[in-house]
Parts: C-alpha cells; structure tokens; sequence
C-alpha cells in the first residue's frame, strides 16, 4: 500500500551523521514506491546551502547527495519558512528550485496529512 | 488527523519544545519524557506557551517515572497530566502519527 511518508531533517550536516542517516532512509524508502515528502527544519535548513564546501573536514558534501532526490522522485522538499528567517538565510542561497517554503501554520497541516513521520 | 508530538530534551538547553509548540495543532497531543519533563515545570522557557496550548484544549502529559526520577513530579505546571508507560503506549495508538522532536 502507497504511504504518505513525511521525513522531518532538524539537525545540521557534518557535526553528527543525523542528516546523512536520513537521506539513506529517504533514499531506500523510495524505492517501494511510496509518496515520500521530505521537510528542514531548524538547523536542518543549513544542509541546503549552495555553498557549503566539506572537502577540508574530509567529508562528503551532503548537498551532493541531496542532488540524488530527483534521481529518486522525492520532489516534495519543503523548508520551513521561520526556521530560515531565526538563522538569516534566503531562499535564493539553497540548492533546489523546487522547494516549497512553509510558515508554521502550513507546517503543522503538513504534518497531519502524513500516514507516517519519520524524524531525524 | 492528529500527531502525537514527543519531546525528550530540557528546554532549558534545546529549541526542541519549542520547534514542537510552534507547530502544534489544537487536535494534536504532547507527551513529555526523558530531560523533556523539565519542560512541565512552571518556570520553564517555553511555560506561557504550554499553558495557551492546555488552555485550548491541547492535552499535555508528562511521563511519570521521568518525572519522578528528577524530583519534579510535585512541580508540574497546571494542567500538566502524568502518564505511565502503558498509557504512553495507549497515546501512540491513539494518534495517527508521532513525531520525535530530540
């Protein structure tokens, strides 16, 4: 049966594997066909600077392998709007042009139409 | 649809609670556990917006033994309700999703 599978992505990249864990889950969970949705929030927003450059740290820039979303057919990606707006970023410094930016209001809908919520 | 919304760190120390209340609907529920239960004490960062949340109905819970191990269970703020494992259970059965906020 086809889910409404909603990914909830609040931790920032590189400081724990958190962010890099969901995107594997997201990423294998598409594969069974199921109706993926995935939202950053709180620090979460900063996997999606353009300008994150990792090779320093020794990691893999994790805005790379978002890029395998649309590989995927996860092209519900939502931001949360006043997470964006506490940390000083605009939307035009994200990767994605298909991001869908949603206030608190919006959030909290998107949250009750999901069957599962899988929280990182 | 409503979402059972959980929070197991202090507000004291982390946005969690506070990511959770600003997208807490009136039909959804809250169940504090772990360092979370700190959150149910009247003096809590996040304590004026609980309160407008409780007032509307939104049901809030506190994990007892959570509680009771922080020497908090006599210092929950009104309306604040105690719950135990079983009934925890019974709240993730209830509610459609959960989500995890940590």
């Amino acid at each position: 049966m086809r889910k409404k599978i909603l990914f909830v992505s609040r931790r920032a990249p590189y400081g724990s594997s958190t962010a890099r864990d969901a995107i594997d889950v997201a990423l294998a969970a598409s594969v069974y066909d199921q109706d993926i949705g995935y939202l950053f929030m709180d620090d979460g927003i900063f996997q999606l600077l353009k300008s994150q450059q990792s090779q320093g740290i020794d990691q893999k820039n994790i805005s790379a392998t978002l890029g395998a979303f649309a590989l995927y057919d996860i092209e519900n990606i939502y931001v949360h709007e006043e997470s964006l707006k506490e940390r000083g970023i605009s939307i035009d410094e994200l990767i994605f042009d298909n991001l869908q930016v949603l206030n608190n209001k919006s959030v909290t809908m998107l949250l009750n139409e999901q069957d599962q919520l899988m929280s990182f | 649809m409503s979402t059972l919304h959980t929070v197991n760190k202090s507000p004291f120390t982390h946005n969690s609670l506070r990511s959770c209340l600003n997208v807490c609907s009136d039909s959804d529920g809250i169940l504090l556990l772990e360092d979370g239960v700190f959150g149910a004490i009247p003096s809590s960062p996040c304590a004026a917006e609980l309160q407008t949340l409780i007032g509307r109905g939104v049901p809030v819970f506190a994990l007892e033994q959570d509680a009771k191990a922080r020497g908090i269970e006599g210092k929950l703020a009104e309306g604040v309700q105690l719950t135990d494992y079983d009934k925890f259970i019974q709240l993730t059965i209830d509610h459609r999703c959960v989500q995890s906020w940590y």
